[in-house]
């Protein structure tokens, strides 16, 4: 039973080792995920905003920019919910006084 | 097992290293714009600076740093500067949070209004996250601590 168990393992990880030779190289600009159409031929949205993010917030950093201007609202709602957790916690773990 | 003392050197081995990380933290999110980094990440270290004090000094020590009572209100103050950055957006003829008809000085282009709007809703999220996770601290060592 200890044997099956290893050989499962091997396998699995022969397996996933096999499927990742075949990935994109990171960076390559002829990625599917990078070109400006896609298979079906409707516009990639990441494209817009490699190229674009520059220009439309001055900050090189593109991760920020995707967080902060074209995703700000999904981040309002992340911070939302941190508070929530905190008013959560506060209301749980408060000390009441006893009756 | 509740015999609870101050040591000295955890103490001042702690005071050494606050600041450092305090200022870590602020670097992380002024620089969010440039580097790997941010609001949540900088709050976060921000608020492990503070709780350092608290773990190695108790009550007393840290009331000098951060008062208890400040944590709650902080925290809405973090939540109402990133909402209010989006109120004022509509305010001054845009969208919701969209930053660039936010009223700097200066006459910027859009570009550069935009720059200061994410930097804006950043420091806005590090507050919140540094007071809340301070404040979930707090209120969870509240009884435990020695005086």
């Amino acid at each position: 039973m200890k044997y099956l168990k290893i050989f499962i393992l091997v396998a699995f990880a022969g397996l996933l080792i096999y499927g990742s030779l075949d990935l994109p190289y990171r960076g390559d600009a002829d990625n599917l995920m990078h070109s400006q159409r896609s298979i079906t031929d409707t516009v990639v949205a990441g494209n817009y905003f490699i190229q674009e993010a520059y220009n439309d917030a001055n900050t090189p950093n593109m991760v920020t920019v995707v967080l902060g201007d074209y995703r700000s609202i999904d981040t309002l709602g992340e911070q939302v919910v941190v508070f929530t957790a905190g008013l959560i916690c506060l209301l749980i773990l408060r000390r009441y006084r006893p009756i | 097992m509740r015999t609870q003392f101050e040591s000295p050197i955890v103490l001042l081995g702690s005071r050494l290293l606050s600041p450092y990380i305090m200022l870590f933290g602020i670097y992380v999110i002024f620089h969010g714009h440039y580097s790997p980094g941010g609001g949540f990440q900088g709050g976060a270290l921000l608020a492990s600076s503070v709780i350092l004090i608290r773990l190695s000094g108790g009550r007393i020590v840290s009331r000098l740093q951060v008062r208890e009572f400040f944590t709650t209100p902080l925290a809405a103050i973090g939540v109402i500067v990133y909402f209010g950055t989006g109120i004022v957006s509509i305010l001054f003829g845009s969208y919701f949070l969209d930053y660039e008809a936010l009223p700097f000085p200066g006459g910027l282009d859009p570009a550069a209004l935009r720059y200061y709007g994410i930097l804006v809703i950043e420091i806005g999220i590090g507050i919140a996250v540094m007071a809340i996770l301070v404040m979930i601290y707090d209120h969870m060592a509240r009884g435990e601590d020695y005086v």
